[in-house]
């Protein structure tokens, strides 16, 4: 079974549920700025790193290609490869937009699975979500001691 | 999502007009998506699709993996209704979804000349 680790507990449980429904080889929710609330699959940190930021990078450019379009931003995105495929997708909560990078293998999970149980997440992420409040002010000498709690969160350290 | 007049559109209509039929669709077997779909209201054409495409796809492996060659047709009976699945052609499954004292043979035949007719 896969693990799912979170950063923010609150996504725990609906991505742990997501993760086991859908068949996703690799989940990753953050934001769209690219800082990960949790993971699931991934064992090095550094691979978190690369696809959260690639992740953030896709959403912006897809905004931004909606935009110049006049269009509302996508609702999701698909690559299909020959073994996996990647889907990502932006989602509004209590908690800001989020955005989830799910990879699943083709012969284990489906496109339409992955987006059939997305809405599922959605909908759990938005019940779970806190309420926004008033963002904390970051610190420059937090910001490490943040940064650290959070991959050993990610990465059960 | 297809019209009566397009050839998918023409093979749901047949399949559907079979009485105790509740929707038919054809499905994307590699990504689970619906292709064209005649359903009734309240039948969730994009949950049916993925969860029947990920089936097969499972059914397939037992089903070679025990000799059997791939599958022609199933029938998963339900205690409120019946899910009818044929096979078409490389990457399409046929799906129909009925009610519980449907006649399945015939169903099974439409489903499999809609399949012979490459929806």
């Amino acid at each position: 079974m896969t693990v799912v680790r979170a950063v923010e507990t609150w996504t725990l449980e609906p991505l742990t549920q997501y993760v086991t429904e859908a068949g996703a080889r690799l989940v990753l929710l953050m934001t769209p700025a690219g800082q990960v609330l949790a993971q699931s699959g991934f064992s090095r940190a550094v691979d978190v790193m690369a696809a959260s930021a690639l992740g953030a990078a896709i959403v912006a450019s897809t905004n931004e290609l909606a935009r110049q379009m006049g269009q509302p931003p996508f609702a999701g995105l698909t690559h299909q490869g020959r073994r996996h495929g990647i889907f990502l997708s932006a989602f509004d909560t209590d908690r800001g937009t989020l955005v989830v990078l799910v990879v699943y293998e083709l012969d284990a999970s489906s496109l339409g699975l992955v987006q059939l149980f997305l809405e599922q997440l959605v909908a759990d992420l938005r019940a779970a979500s806190p309420k926004a409040g008033v963002p904390k002010q970051v610190l420059a000498a937090d910001f490490e001691r943040e940064l650290n709690d959070s991959l050993n969160s990610l990465f059960g350290r | 999502m297809s019209t009566p007049f397009s050839p998918l559109g023409r093979a749901l209509d047949l399949i559907t007009r079979v009485r105790g039929v509740r929707g038919a669709m054809v499905v994307s077997r590699a990504d689970g998506l619906v292709v064209a779909e005649q359903l009734m209201e309240g039948i969730k054409g994009g949950a049916v699709a993925a969860l029947a495409s990920s089936l097969a796809g499972r059914l397939q492996r037992a089903m070679v993996s025990a000799g059997l060659g791939p599958s022609q047709f199933w029938h998963l009976q339900c205690d409120h209704g019946a899910l009818l699945v044929v096979p078409a052609g490389e990457g399409l499954l046929l799906v129909a979804v009925t009610e519980a004292d449907v006649n399945v043979g015939l169903v099974r035949l439409e489903l499999l000349r809609a399949a012979e007719t490459g929806a």
